[in-house]
């Protein structure tokens, strides 16, 4: 099957960018979407990915545009590059939507992560739990002498890594922001 | 700027948009409307017996005159009860506006009397939809839900107005000045891959155009100008059942309805042709049978205004996103320019092909002169009533699948039937909204008598206006489609699918102050058309017909297009293994 060049950016939302439309290999995508922030917003774009039987990895939404009423959702989601492709055109035919950036294909991102993380101790497992937060470049947040809160920014990845070596010194709380991403150079 | 209470405000709004009629139900949460309503003339206000049937009505309405349906209801059940054509609207792409009540704001979440998440509910079946809070904002909204509703792949929509937005006053904002938002969907197509169609069609040795209901939403120039490419081309050219009417059935190049009960030529066609040319229609399940093999030799192109159509089901190589209208002119242009280049050996080679599977003749039934068939009444009908102004809507099951291949389409906007959905009750309110807008045409509901049930507390509304929609009931007392899949699939147990203690319908017409009329004996049968045709006033017409008629050719669910069983071919158990899995 031959698949048509169309310049990029010509017909924006058609399918086509180079790899195997029909591929089973299940992808990770980050997508950013720019929505007007008015009422029942949110769940227009949960209940498109439920309807119609999406993944949601994660999502974040806030207000980054007081004035102008824009709300920024980012999305991890994972799927065939079919239902990727899908999803975007879902996204991005939805009224109240203004734009849908695919950040895992649109050249490079940053992704992070904030996340809080209770570890109660004492003695031994205490000190060995600051310690490591002080590798992954943790900050306590918040102390007592049988606790920390600890507030570690990363990728998801990172977060992951400290929540796995804190469980056995005694974690016993996590609470995650999600993945907020951008791409990286001046555009 | 004009001060006016938010109830004014929606029908000054209405008329600024140029609505005409509104189908509706009133109750406590849109009494200051209709107190509006009740005190002005240009607005006429169709009541209907159901809020189902004033969506319906109104999708008639719109299908009928490519205009935006407009439909207003009560806050909870009200709102509740339109969900169903909402739906069904939004799965056949028709522009509606629906405005519901809704309990005052400050009532809001309290679970008050007649309160529902209206829209909530209706998120997913809508095109978009608003909660108006403050009156300020609300003629601007209306002028948005139009706005929507009837740019890029139409849709409804639905805006839902508490009843102390509807007592307050505020400055009254015109069309003109609305926001229309940033929603402004593309409708011309990408120069390079228009190049890339016309190039394809230069070449194509069997070549075939497969339209849908995007050319009818497009407007009669789209139909036009596909007539035109048709005709110069020389290609066939095969619809769906919502694309029907756009090209002429009694044109050269007409193939007939493809899909699951399409015809055998058509799904021949479809799959052993080279290039496939979709226009506005959407890989429907009913259409492509097995995925897998469907149309394996063909590249394809799709035009389609959705971008979420492309490559949802059949990848395509050549994905146009636009109006069919604008692309069409693009391509026929840029086709005409470069020289008007066709195969003309490959394409009288794939004609002979055609007509050697035209000559299976797949519609041909066993005819009887002591039952009336139901393929005959079809017939007959199509025969008393062709050339006359027509509109035909139908129900859902077999007789709207008989009345898409026995009954010809020779202009858009003339067919109105539930194609998405598949909505029972759908055709009686459909065609009570064509005749409004239509008041001196023949408008026909081709109904089985189960799905006419579903709606036929209509009959009052058509009694009140005067509208003389004649309801043509192919009466089999059965749910023949569903009975049919029983025989095919679950070995003729058939549970649950006859209609037993049915209304004597010729009684129940009088009683409504109709006319009815019943005919068993095919002898009678155009008389009785006849009668009905002439009769200057809503008939039911209860059409005796075979009982256990099994509508075909049919692609079984789950097979290719080139496994279609045909006239008497059919055996029991025919739909197996994964097919049986599906609907």
């Amino acid at each position: 099957m031959s698949a048509l060049q169309i310049k990029k950016g010509s017909s924006k939302h058609s399918a086509y960018d180079l790899r195997s439309h029909m591929s089973d290999v299940m992808e990770r995508h980050t997508l950013a979407v720019l929505v007007d922030n008015e009422s029942g917003v949110l769940a227009r774009v949960i209940g498109l990915f439920s309807g119609r039987g999406y993944n949601i990895d994660s999502l974040t939404v806030a207000e980054v545009d007081h004035q102008g009423h824009r709300s920024r959702i980012t999305i991890v989601t994972t799927g065939t590059p079919q239902v990727i492709e899908q999803i975007k055109a879902q996204l991005g035919r939805m009224v109240p939507v203004h734009d849908v950036h695919d950040l895992t294909v649109e050249g490079q991102a940053v992704e992070r992560e904030l996340a809080l993380l209770k570890v109660a101790g004492t003695g031994e497992k205490r000190v060995e739990a600051l310690r490591l937060a002080d590798i992954f470049r943790a900050k306590v947040v918040d102390t007592s002498l049988e606790s920390f809160v600890f507030e570690i920014t990363g990728t998801s990845e990172k977060v992951d890594a400290l929540a796995d070596l804190m469980r056995p010194l005694g974690l016993v709380e996590i609470a995650r922001t999600g993945v907020a991403a951008l791409s990286r150079g001046a555009a | 700027m004009t001060k006016m209470t938010g109830a004014r405000m929606v029908v000054q709004a209405l008329k600024d948009q140029g609505v005409e009629v509104v189908f509706g139900y009133p109750g406590g949460a849109v009494l200051p409307i209709y107190d509006e309503i009740f005190q002005q003339s240009d607005i006429q206000h169709i009541l209907v017996r159901h809020e189902q049937a004033a969506v319906h009505a109104a999708e008639g309405y719109a299908r009928s005159t490519g205009k935006v349906g407009c439909a207003l209801v009560t806050s909870g059940p009200g709102a509740t009860n339109a969900v169903t054509g909402l739906t069904d609207a939004l799965m056949d792409s028709i522009p509606l506006v629906v405005l519901s009540g809704q309990v005052p704001t400050f009532m809001i979440g309290n679970d008050a009397f007649q309160e529902a998440d209206t829209v909530g509910i209706t998120r997913p079946c809508t095109k978009h939809n608003w909660l108006v809070k403050d009156t300020a904002d609300l003629s601007n909204v209306i002028h948005q839900a139009f706005h929507v509703a009837r740019s890029g792949r139409p849709g409804p929509v639905l805006v839902d107005i508490p009843k102390d937005v509807q007592f307050a006053s505020a400055a009254y904002t015109e069309p003109k000045k609305a926001r229309t938002s940033h929603y402004q969907p593309k409708v011309k197509g990408d120069a390079e891959a228009i190049e890339r169609m016309v190039e394809l069609m230069e070449t194509a040795e069997r070549p075939i155009f497969y339209t849908g209901g995007g050319v009818i939403n497009s407007g009669p120039a789209a139909s036009q100008l596909l007539r035109e490419f048709i005709s110069a081309t020389g290609f066939p050219v095969t619809s769906t059942l919502m694309g029907l009417g756009a090209y002429p059935a009694s044109g050269e190049a007409w193939l007939g309805m493809l899909g699951m009960h399409g015809l055998y030529e058509a799904n021949l066609a479809m799959h052993d042709c080279d290039v496939m040319i979709n226009v506005g229609a959407r890989f429907d399940d009913r259409i492509t049978g097995r995925v897998q093999d469907f149309s394996p030799k063909s590249q394809k192109v799709h035009i389609d205004i959705d971008p979420s159509s492309i490559n949802k089901v059949i990848p395509v190589e050549v994905p146009i996103i636009g109006d069919v209208g604008h692309v069409l002119e693009q391509a026929l242009n840029l086709w005409k320019a470069r020289g008007r280049k066709v195969n003309r050996d490959g394409l009288k080679k794939w004609w002979a092909k055609i007509a050697e599977w035209r000559k299976v003749d797949c519609l041909r039934y066993k005819g009887s002169e002591t039952v009336i068939k139901p393929q005959y009444a079809l017939q007959r009908l199509e025969a008393l009533t062709k050339g006359m102004d027509r509109y035909v809507s139908t129900e859902v099951g077999q007789h709207q699948m008989w009345a898409a291949q026995f009954l010809g389409f020779e202009d858009p906007n003339r067919w109105l039937t539930s194609g998405g959905l598949g909505t029972m009750g759908y055709g009686f309110p459909a065609s009570i909204g064509a005749q409004v807008a239509h008041r001196d045409a023949l408008v026909i509901n081709v109904a089985g008598e189960a799905s006419w049930l579903m709606n036929m507390q209509e009959m009052g509304t058509a009694m009140q206006f005067g509208l003389p929609v004649k309801q043509f009931i192919l009466n089999n007392e059965r749910l023949g489609m569903v009975r049919q899949w029983q025989q095919l699939l679950h070995g003729e147990r058939y549970s649950q699918s006859w209609s037993e203690a049915l209304p004597d319908f010729v009684k129940l017409a009088e009683a409504f102050g109709a006319k009815g009329i019943q005919c068993k004996d095919p002898a009678d049968l155009d008389d009785a058309i006849m009668e009905m045709i002439r009769y200057d006033g809503p008939v039911i017409f209860d059409c005796l017909v075979e009982k256990h008629e099994n509508c075909l050719p049919m692609i079984p669910s789950g097979e290719a297009h080139n496994k279609m069983l045909l006239g008497d071919a059919v055996a029991t158990n025919a739909i197996q293994g994964k097919g049986a899995a599906l609907v």
